[in-house]
Formats: structure tokens, sequence, C-alpha cells
């Protein structure tokens, strides 16, 4: 009943589908504190760029901005990131587009945890003299980041669903892997819950690892 | 928030400021100007490329209409079909029997942990295999049934979220007066979570509108994203602007949804009337992200 198995890469699918997930996550963490950063400070034109990048992003589908990464950025531009191999681009491109659709969600749960932090903390720095970026450096991130684990772990748990869209360009992940599957043999419940257990182990425990954690490091107030 | 994180700017802060301003608006240039150079190099900038979105309605017509049409269409009917069985699944999740909670909350989290791509994939296997629907039909049947299966379980979330958060008092005082469990449920709970919960519930239209696009780009469902495709083909390879005029396309509609949820959050947070209880679109956010932090039981 397994032996079809033998012909399919099933680890090396779901390995892709991690590696998509954490090389995104590092890259939208970064990416989208900055957008937070940009969104909350001084700048007028730095909020309204923000505000702007999140209000679009937000509202295409993953799905365009990833098509649009292989055949717009890749294929009409000559843009690969530097690698002729096709798999290898097309693997840079897709975490390239999940990091700019995701760092708008991480800028909004940011957002969102620094809307937790009390006005006195902020005031309170201000009155000791710091600037700007003292204050959300020293002060109100530091207690932002952990109110906004929980929100943080949701947008991680999306992504992770999210990486399955790297298939539309051809990634070898999970989602990519069953297409084949499916078409290729006639086990589809079979073929159907190994990928769904799959997406299972990564996904569930995610959720119970951080949501303890988030409870751990959230500011008791 | 945001204003309480910097003081009054004083002239030192304000000439600061216009310096910042300047650098940001030099990088910003930088690129643009980088996208221009890009672009022109490779002659996407040429009008024969744009033209047919700005003269004639032809690409509108036979290519982005149809498109969106069967988007619409799609996004609708998941919509349709996902509410009441949300709902339901929801209302079963807050059962005092453990036999119908356990079973439903394991359904629920276990939907909500599995990609949306993963289940049209499945029905569409499933439709080819097990049913007469004619291949045409085939990838609708799918990607409402991979929406209908994400988004019902989320939907019993945020329905489940807007019945717990009403206040306790509501169905103490409403089996204080004698009504049975499927009366306060049905008389009382519900009719006031159902207001509480519109926000949430049209930006979760706006996941699924998103979401349709997948089943252009992987089950051959010939929505808008679809369309783009097409029309590069036809129109001399415009990639870059078939893919302009759809994501505009997309965030004009996502857009106006998102909207019309904030203002109705905003509005139903200053009723006096109610009870106070709002789901607002960063719940959905969460609720949408958060497999397997629900507790099981």
């Amino acid at each position: 009943m397994f032996d079809f198995l033998d012909k399919y890469d099933v680890l090396g699918a779901f390995w892709t589908t991690v590696q998509l997930t954490l090389l995104s996550a590092v890259g939208s963490l970064i990416w989208g504190t900055l957008l937070a950063a940009m969104r909350v400070g001084p700048v007028p034109l730095m909020r309204g760029f923000g505000t702007a990048y999140v209000n679009i992003v937000r509202n295409i589908p993953l799905t365009v901005i990833i098509l649009f990464a292989a055949l717009g950025l890749k294929d009409t531009l000559g843009i690969s990131l530097g690698s002729d191999v096709v798999d290898t681009s097309n693997f840079r491109l897709s975490v390239l587009g999940l990091t700019v659709y995701t760092s708008a969600f991480v800028c909004e749960a940011i957002r969102a945890g620094i809307n937790t932090v009390p006005v006195g903390q902020a005031e309170a720095a201000r009155a000791i003299g710091l600037s700007f970026t003292q204050v959300l450096g020293l002060v109100v991130l530091p207690q932002a980041f952990r109110a906004a684990v929980g929100p943080l772990t949701n947008v991680l748990i999306a992504l992770t669903k999210n990486t399955t869209v790297a298939a539309a360009i051809g990634v070898a992940e999970a989602a990519l892997l069953m297409k084949e599957m499916v078409e290729n043999e006639a086990q589809l419940l079979l073929i159907s819950a190994i990928i769904a257990f799959g997406f299972c182990c990564l996904t569930l425990p995610t959720g119970l690892i951080l949501g303890w954690v988030g409870k751990k490091v959230a500011v008791k107030r | 928030m945001s204003s309480v994180l910097y003081d009054a700017q004083g002239p030192r802060a304000k000439r600061r400021n216009i310096l910042y301003t300047a650098g940001f608006l030099v990088v910003l240039a930088a690129v643009l100007w980088w996208v221009y150079k890009a672009l022109d190099d490779k002659g996407q900038l040429e009008w024969a490329l744009w033209k047919p979105f700005f003269s004639g309605t032809e690409a509108y017509s036979t290519y982005i209409w149809p498109g969106l049409q069967n988007t619409l269409k799609a996004a609708a009917l998941s919509m349709v079909i996902a509410l009441p069985l949300g709902a339901v699944l929801g209302i079963a999740r807050l059962s005092d029997h453990a036999w119908i909670r356990v079973p439903v909350a394991m359904v629920v989290e276990f939907f909500r942990a599995i990609p949306v791509l993963v289940l049209m994939i499945f029905g569409l296997a499933l439709f080819a295999e097990y049913t007469d629907v004619s291949s045409d039909d085939r990838p609708l049947y799918a990607v409402v049934t991979g929406l209908v299966l994400y988004n019902a379980s989320v939907l019993a979330e945020i329905v489940r979220a807007g019945i717990l958060a009403l206040p306790q008092g509501q169905s103490e005082a409403a089996m204080a007066i004698g009504l049975r469990k499927n009366q306060v449920m049905r008389l009382i709970l519900l009719p006031q979570s159902v207001t509480a919960m519109l926000p949430a519930i049209v930006s979760q239209l706006v996941v699924i509108v998103k979401d349709t696009a997948l089943g252009g780009a992987v089950l051959t469902f010939p929505e808008l994203l679809a369309s783009a495709n097409t029309m590069s083909g036809y129109y001399g390879a415009n990639t870059i602007a078939s893919f302009t005029v759809v994501a505009v396309i997309f965030v004009l509609i996502n857009f106006s949804l998102t909207s019309f949820a904030s203002w109705l959050e905003g509005r139903l947070r200053r009723r006096k009337k109610s009870t106070g209880a709002v789901l607002g679109v960063q719940d959905t956010a969460d609720i949408a992200g958060a497999a397997g932090t629900g507790t099981a039981a």
C-alpha cells in the first residue's frame, strides 16, 4: 500500500516547505518591523509609504505576487536573483514574494503589539528625554514584541500554509508533490492523508509551542 | 498611540525631519528609477503593450470581465455555503455535550491546519475520481470545495468567538426567565453576536477573494489571474501590464471590502445600544492564522 512512496521524496518536499517558511519568516520579520517603525514614526512621508505598502500588499493575492515574480521579474525583466538554475531561482523568487507579502501582516501584528503598551510608558520615556528611536527601540518595541508573540505566531502559521503557493511556479514543495502524486497514483485518500498529516505536524506544534511562549513572555499588567 | 511616541516638534526636530524626508525621497526615487530602467531596457513601457487597457474595451470585455465573473462567482458560492456550515460548527463547538463538542473541535482545528491549496488539489482529484462532474466544471467545484472546507472552519471560530464575546449576563438572564438552551442560543445569543461578527465576516470575504486566485494558478480555473496569462499571450507578452491591471482590480475590490469592514467595526463600536462586543478586522487575521491555538475540548 505504501510502496508507491519510494518513487517520491516526501520528506524532501516538506524540507523545502520548511526552508521556504524559515527564510521568508526571517525576511518578513525584519522588513515588517521596519515598516511598523515607519508607520508609527514622526516623518510623514515614511508614515504614508508604510500605510500605502501595507494597504496595497495586503489586498493583492499572494498568488499574483509569486506568479509575477516568476513571469514578470524573471521571464520578462531577467531578474533571476543570482542563479541560472531554474529551480534555485524560482525558490529564491518565492522567498522574495512570500517576504513581500508576509511583511505587511508582520507590520500589522507589531503595530497591534505597540498598541498594547500603555501610553504612560512612552510618555515616561519621553519625559526623561529619550529620542524617538530610543523611545521605540529601548522602551516600546521590547514590550510590544512580547505582546506580539501571539499575533506573530498566527502570521507564522499562515506563512507555513502560504508556502504552498510556491507550487504555482514549480517549486518542489509539499503541495506540488501532492499534485504530482494524485495525478500519477490511484491512492487519493492515502496521499491526501499523508500531506495533511505533514502540515498538521508543522502547524499544530508551532501554534502550541509559541502559544505557550507567548503566555510566558507576555508583560503582566 | 503613534503620536505619543514623539514630542511636538521644535525647530531642530523639524530640520531633522526634513533631512530624513529628503533622504527617504532619494532612496525612493532611486528605487523607482531602477524599476523604470529595468522596464525600459526590456521595452515593457512601450505604448503598444499598455494600449489594450486604455483604449477600447476589448481587453475588459473578452478577458477581464469573464475572469472577474468567475472570481466573484467562486467567492460568493464559497461564502454562501461556508457561512451556514461555519455557524453550525461554531455553535456545535459550544455544545454542552462532549460527544458533539470534541469531534467538531477536531474537525475545525484540522481544516484550519491544512493549506487551502492542498484542499483544492484534493477536491479536484476527488471530483475526477468519484463523480461525473464534467472536466470543465471540475476546477470551479474544486476551488469552491477547498474554500468552503477551510473557511467554514475559520467562520466557525469567528461565530464561537462572537458568541463568547457577549457578556455572560445575557445567557444568565435568558436562562433565569426560563428559556431552554436552544432558545437562549436562537433568540438571545445569535442575534446579538451576528452584528458583532459582521466586520470579521466581511474581512474573511477578502481572504476568500484572494484565495480564488490559487485556482487560476494551479487548477486551471479561468478566473481573473488566469485571464492575465491569457492576455499577455494575446497582446504580445505584456506580462507586466496585464499583471498590473489585474493587481489593481484585486486591490480595488479588496480595499473597498476592508474599508467597509473597518467602517462597520467603527460604527458598531460607537453604537450605544449594543452590548459592546465587536469582533474586528484584526481578530479575523488572528483566527484565520491561528491553527492549533484553540483548545480542543
